[in-house]
């Protein structure tokens, strides 16, 4: 408040035009008679109605302080208290700077102090007035939060009439912005004491209670699953927000009943496969998409209808079919259109700001169509110019598109036949390569997981991928900080190292450096760990390229094997390593780094008696690759160190291995019985 | 700041603009004497129906026909079957001979070689779908997708070649199931939809507001498939390989899709777009033209002080004046009243030569009166009555209050202009804003009554609200005075009602002992001797006139009734119920006001019956939105 006062005399200094009028109503508020007072501010709420000139004025000249000091005094008559919140909610109606200053004035706890007069009309006044701040975006939301007894008292306020109904919905739907407030509004009853309204008489009342359960619903399990069980005139709730999407109800409502029912169904608490779903919310979100909608409820519709299909195929094919999505979303990036430019400025500026948001909207609805079904790929790929949509959203200047681009990139990366044809012919790679550059976290993380996909073998963009000296940036991504990023780094990696020549395979070893490889080994995130068992995997396949790494790296890698081994490890991290160790087998020279370990025999020789087959599978094709019979063996021999596979045989049957085969020829699962009988004819060759 | 504009609405019309709805309400205010005959046939059809029910013998079929019409009903209230009857299977006699049908005409197979196109056949439905259906839907399931599942459906002109599946022609169009294509009047398909097989249903919706067509599959929307349809179109199925089998639904079970959600939609929209017509400058014009409706409508009706009230609120003036508007009131109250003796003494007292110059009207009234002697009613016979004492006020004794008739058939069922009109409600919002402004809400909740209520029916509330410039706060904080507390004013009902409960007392006691003339020995000579009166008249006029048939009958009517020992319970005893009262009311009510050369009809009946008659000229005019625009939606 001081603030406030401190700041005036300033500014009127500046503004010397003030004039004497907005002087004269602020004096009089100043008057030594009650009904003087009174008189002024009733005179004052007729001059700043809809005059935001006016009501800059007043605040400059501090009126808000002195409006505030009579609406709290409790000498004040009730008549006055009322005019002043009036006054107030009416100058709360100006710009946001308006709202600032009364925020910074302390509005919010005097009028939430006024809350507890027992006045209805007081009571209404300063609710309408907290509203009109509260919806405001220069708000700052937890102001709400502050006093623990606010939402209580709010909640009673409740029953008291329409109007406190309507603004304290519509506080309450947009102050609930975090899982906080979602439990804090709800352990308060809010589900309880909001659904009744659900279906008041007043559309307004109506409309912001529904808003108030889309913002309670979103991502909250808790909430959701207690909303399916609530009862509103003997009817469940989902059938309320089903015939509030009923087609000739205003397309707000329908839009905002469609939200619940999606957070709902997300949150687990309805099937997807639910009539409410299927054939009433998807048809609905559909319907918003049209072109006959506003371009804000197109957006709104596209991003929520996505939300609602992305884990789930059936309502995905069904969206796919249903009025022309696909096509209808094509539509979304014509704005501005060339009609609008030429014809009509003001639409031309609508279009502009609502451009990139329907950009990224059918993005990611796209995105979310694609994610699962190859036929839906199709579609998407077939739409006119779809391709070079998103090769020119990736580099688009807004960091929402190049996100959802990328998004939409990634979704239909995962089919075959796209990355052997539109991608190949539309050289994604090349702006995909570029956003990696220097990418913020979130799009670099869908970005490389492209990468991913685009770097599988059968990719033609693989090869012009790998001249672009991709393998440093990939090795810099397993440094990264984000668990995500990390995996994608490494499983980029491993996917390159596929079949690869070992050019390249000397050039992954290199870039990321034994170290960095054996820190992978040991990262906390599980799905590193594994991707870099797998790279490790990849790296150690065809004989010479064994030989060659493990001459090199061996003893490290049979240290990192051993640590594995030993850890606590998941069984699909074990038999990874347990394939690694196989691969080592195979090679010629590599092998004896196994021979020579008892140890590690040890080890084999344990799990090959492990109660999980796949594991006994893994140790079992170990053994089997270090008795096998080889044709080059002399050649080897001659070479150096190692033994022939005689030698070998002998020693494992000394070790006993031959009566653990021998068991396995009669394991249960075929797999297992047929490796183990292979195993043991290389003894009688 | 458009007014709203509920009764006179101006509707889109979609061929030939007939009429549009500014000149429309002038035409009805300045045109005196001008004679619209509407009627309509909205009843007809249950009729037919529960006649049907009782022709035919299975009791399945029967519930599902009833199912059948009574969807088709509430599907397409604005069909008049009558005239364009709706498809319900389709046709044994518009079909290619490949095709078998079975199942009350619903199921289809196909019965050909199938060998190649040439082999394919189609079946069309027994009636074109209706423009005033609006919005049009039917369903098809595929029971077997046969040998190769070429299924088509869709829609064809009358005499398109039924050798071809659905689309292949000129005037014809379809969805294919095998390749999920449209087509439209081409061999060409376009992709459209998913391909469709066994189990699959597929709907097929008509649009006749805008002439598009979208088809469904299994209860979801696959988007507009043809636009720039043709009218008078088939619902038509094709086949081509042997097995295949459909099922059609035209409304015989319920459908997949939720149509009748698509329906409100369509609603909504044709309502808005009435709602929010622009009628621009001519603000001021459109608020005095639908005052003088209330007001002339109120003035008609001889609701002297409703009226009155009416036109100091909207300073309005009232052409007739007051005295001559109580003169008629009371008039019209003895007649309802059955005491049609007075009435006729008033009438040639208040007005003379009235009805010497209307000796048909003269006739039908002493008609009338007879009549009411037999019930008791009339004040000739009733001074001779012991019980009740001739008093100006109150009507005691048995029927001359009128039975009450639910207000729920709201059918406009006008027979020339003897029914009456009552207005329930008017509310009448006047939104006076300081600033320039002038908002007008009209909301009139007609209801029709076959009952002679007049007096009571009309509760005429209308409040003025004046508010300041300070939308602001209004929009937010004061609800624009619209409240409970606002000034509400109940105008000229009370003094009615109380002669009514005056009257409710003395029912009860008095039915159960009907008797000839009220029972009185001296009435019933009375009426003999009036009979002869008015048998002499009758020749009298005959002579004058020439032989005139109604007159013959409606002597013979009147006579017939004294020839049963139980009037009231004869073949001609419905003449003593006070209903027929209203229709000689209402024609000397019209001929006082004609000879005071006002109009015979209240301009709001006219606009009324003229909006009733443009919807249904939009239906013979292919206009698919009459449907949505139908005058009952706006009246309650």
């Amino acid at each position: 408040m001081m603030a406030c006062l401190l700041e005036a005399p300033l500014r009127i200094s500046v503004l010397s035009e003030v004039t004497a009028t907005s002087r004269h109503y602020v004096d009089r508020l100043f008057d030594p008679d009650p009904q003087n007072v009174l008189q002024g501010v009733i005179d004052m709420k007729n001059a700043v109605i809809g005059n935001n000139r006016q009501k800059a004025n007043l605040i400059v000249l501090g009126a808000v302080p002195r409006l505030l000091y009579l609406l709290q005094q409790s000498s004040s008559s009730l008549e006055l208290r009322t005019e002043c919140a009036v006054v107030l909610g009416s100058l709360a109606m100006g710009t946001e700077n308006n709202i600032k200053s009364l925020v910074d004035c302390h509005i919010i706890p005097a009028l939430l102090q006024g809350l507890l007069c027992s006045d209805l009309i007081f009571i209404e006044a300063c609710l309408r007035c907290l509203r009109t701040v509260f919806i405001s975006p220069v708000t700052p939301v937890q102001l709400l939060y502050t006093d623990p007894t606010v939402i209580p008292h709010l909640m009673s306020l409740l029953s008291r009439s329409q109007h406190t109904q309507e603004y304290i919905t519509q506080i309450f739907a947009h102050c609930c912005k975090t899982p906080e407030h979602q439990t804090v509004l709800f352990n308060h009853g809010a589900i309880q004491n909001i659904a009744p309204l659900l279906i008041s008489p007043s559309f307004k009342v109506r409309m912001q209670a529904l808003k108030c359960f889309s913002v309670l619903a979103y991502e909250n399990a808790q909430v959701s699953m207690t909303l399916v069980n609530v009862l509103v005139d003997g009817e469940q709730l989902s059938q309320v927000f089903v015939r509030m999407m009923q087609r000739d109800k205003p397309i707000e409502m329908q839009l905002t009943a469609a939200k619940c029912l999606t957070y709902m169904c997300r949150a687990g608490a309805i099937r997807t496969d639910d009539n409410c779903i299927v054939l009433k919310t998807l048809p609905c979100l559909v319907r918003m998409c049209s072109k006959e909608r506003l371009l804000e409820e197109r957006v709104e519709g596209a991003e929520t209808l996505a939300y609602l299909m992305e884990p789930d195929i059936e309502l995905q094919r069904i969206a796919s079919v249903t009025d022309h999505l696909v096509s209808m979303l094509a539509d979304y990036f014509k704005y501005p259109s060339s009609v609008s430019a030429i014809t009509d400025i003001k639409r031309l500026d609508h279009d502009l700001k609502h451009a990139h948001e329907l950009r990224q909207a059918a993005f990611k609805l796209y995105a979310s169509l694609g994610s699962n079904d190859e036929d839906i790929r199709k579609k998407i790929t077939e739409t006119e110019n779809m391709m070079d949509r998103i090769v020119s959203g990736l580099s688009e200047s807004s960091i929402k598109v190049r996100l959802a681009a990328v998004r939409c990139l990634h979704s239909l990366s995962r089919s075959v036949q796209q990355l052997r044809t539109s991608f190949h012919d539309h050289a994604v790679w090349k702006p995909l390569m570029k956003l990696l550059q220097n990418a913020p976290d979130e799009v670099l993380v869908m970005a490389s997981s492209t990468l991913c996909n685009l770097l599988l073998e059968f990719s033609p963009s693989k090869e012009p991928i790998l001249e672009s000296g991709v393998i440093e940036l990939l090795c810099s991504l397993t440094q990264s900080d984000s668990p995500a990023l990390r995996v994608n780094g490494i499983w980029a990696l491993m996917n390159m190292a596929f079949q690869a020549d070992q050019k390249v395979k000397v050039e992954i070893v290199r870039a990321l450096g034994t170290e960095q490889l054996f820190r992978l080994l040991s990262d906390p995130d599980t799905n590193v760990l594994m991707k870099t068992l797998g790279l490790l995997r990849n790296l150690l396949s065809t004989r010479p390229h064994i030989d060659q790494v493990m001459s090199s790296h061996g003893k490290q890698i049979m240290q990192a094997v051993t640590l594995i081994l030993e850890g606590e490890h998941s069984i699909e991290v074990k038999e990874q390593t347990l394939c690694i160790l196989a691969n080592i087998a195979d090679g010629n020279t590599a092998k004896e780094l196994i021979m020579t370990n008892d140890d590690m025999l040890q080890k084999i020789k344990y799990y090959m008696g492990h109660s999980n087959v796949k594991l006994q599978l893994a140790a079992t094709f170990c053994i089997s690759n270090l008795i096998w019979n080889e044709e080059d063996g002399e050649e080897l021999r001659t070479r150096g160190s190692c033994g022939g596979s005689q030698e070998r045989q002998d020693k494992l049957r000394d070790m006993g291995f031959v009566d653990i085969l021998h068991k396995l020829t009669q394991a249960s699962d075929p797999n297992l019985c047929d490796r183990a009988k292979t195993a043991m004819q290389q003894y009688l060759a | 700041t458009n007014p709203r504009l509920c009764l006179t609405a101006p509707i889109e019309f979609g061929v030939g603009h007939v009429v549009d709805g500014t000149s429309l309400v002038s035409a009805v205010c300045t045109a005196q004497g001008f004679v619209f005959n509407y009627s309509t046939h909205t009843s007809l059809l249950s009729a037919d129906i529960s006649a049907l029910l009782l022709l035919t013998g299975d009791p399945a079929f029967n519930y599902q026909e009833h199912e059948l019409n009574e969807r088709l009903k509430r599907l397409y209230p604005a069909v008049n079957e009558e005239e364009t009857p709706l498809p319900r299977s389709w046709s044994p006699k518009d079909k290619y001979s490949y095709i078998g049908l079975s199942q009350n005409n619903l199921r289809v197979h196909y019965k050909g070689h199938g060998k190649n196109h040439k082999d394919a056949a189609s079946v069309r439905a027994t009636h074109p779908i209706p423009a005033a259906c609006g919005i049009y839907y039917f369903e098809v399931k595929i029971v077997s997708k046969g040998r190769d599942g070429y299924m088509g459906i869709g829609l064809s002109a009358q005499g398109v070649n039924m050798n071809r599946l659905p689309g292949w022609d000129k005037h014809s169009y379809g969805y294919h199931g095998d390749d999920g294509h449209s087509f439209c009047s081409s061999g060409t398909g376009q992709p459209y939809g998913p391909t469709f097989t066994t189990g699959d249903v597929i709907g097929c919706c008509v649009n006749l507001i805008n002439n598009t067509c979208f088809y469904t599959k299994n209860g979801h929307s696959l988007g507009v498939a043809f636009t720039d349809l043709p009218p008078n179109l088939y619902p038509t199925v094709g086949l081509q390989t042997p097995g295949e089998i459909v099922d059609a639904n035209f409304g015989q079970q319920p459908f997949v899709f939720d149509i009748e959600d698509y329906m409100s939609e369509w609603r909504a929209k044709i309502h808005s777009m009435i709602a929010r017509f622009p009628i621009g400058e001519r603000l001021g014009d459109w608020q005095s033209v639908l005052q003088n409706m209330v007001s002339s409508y109120l003035v008609h009706h001889g609701y002297c002080a409703t009226a009155m009230a009416f036109s100091r609120a909207t300073e309005t003036m009232i052409q007739e004046d007051q005295t001559s508007i109580k003169n008629r009131q009371r008039i019209q109250k003895l007649v309802l009243a059955g005491r049609v003796g007075e009435a006729i003494d008033a009438t040639q007292q208040l007005y003379p030569g009235l009805l010497e110059h209307n000796p048909n009207l003269l006739f039908m009234l002493k008609c009338r009166q007879f009549v009411e002697m037999v019930n008791g009613t009339d004040s000739e016979v009733r001074c001779f009555s012991v019980h009740s004492p001739k008093s100006q006020d109150s009507y005691p004794g048995s029927p001359n209050l009128s039975p009450r008739h639910g207000a729920t058939n709201a059918h406009v069922h006008n027979t020339g202009n003897t029914d009456t009109l009552h207005t329930n409600i008017f509310e009448y919002a006047m939104h006076a804003s300081k600033a320039k402004h002038i908002k007008l809400n009209l909301f009139t909740n007609v209801v029709y009554l076959h009952s002679p209520e007049t007096s009571s029916a009309v509760d005429c509330v209308f409040w003025c609200v004046d508010s300041d410039s300070e939308m602001e706060i209004e929009a937010e904080h004061y609800s624009n005075g619209v409240t409970e507390s606002s000034t509400r004013i109940m105008n000229g009902t009370y003094k009615h009602q109380e002669i009514l409960q005056a009257d409710d007392s003395s029912v009860d006691d008095s039915c159960s002992s009907r008797q000839l003339c009220g029972g009185n020995q001296a009435a019933t000579e009375r009426m003999i001797q009036f009979g002869r009166e008015l048998q002499a008249l009758s020749e009298q006029l005959c002579r004058q006139y020439g032989k005139n048939a109604t007159h013959k009958k409606m002597l013979q009517d009147a006579f017939s009734l004294l020839a049963y020992s139980d009037p009231w319970n004869c073949p001609v005893g419905q003449q003593l119920d006070p209903m027929q009262r209203e229709a000689i009311c209402s024609a000397l009510n019209s001929a006082i006001l004609e000879s005071q050369n006002l109009p015979k009809q209240p301009p709001l009946m006219l606009a009324l019956g003229q909006a009733t008659e443009c919807v249904q000229l939009m239906a013979r005019v292919r206009s698919g939105s009459c449907s949505f625009a139908r005058v009952d939606n706006f009246l309650h």
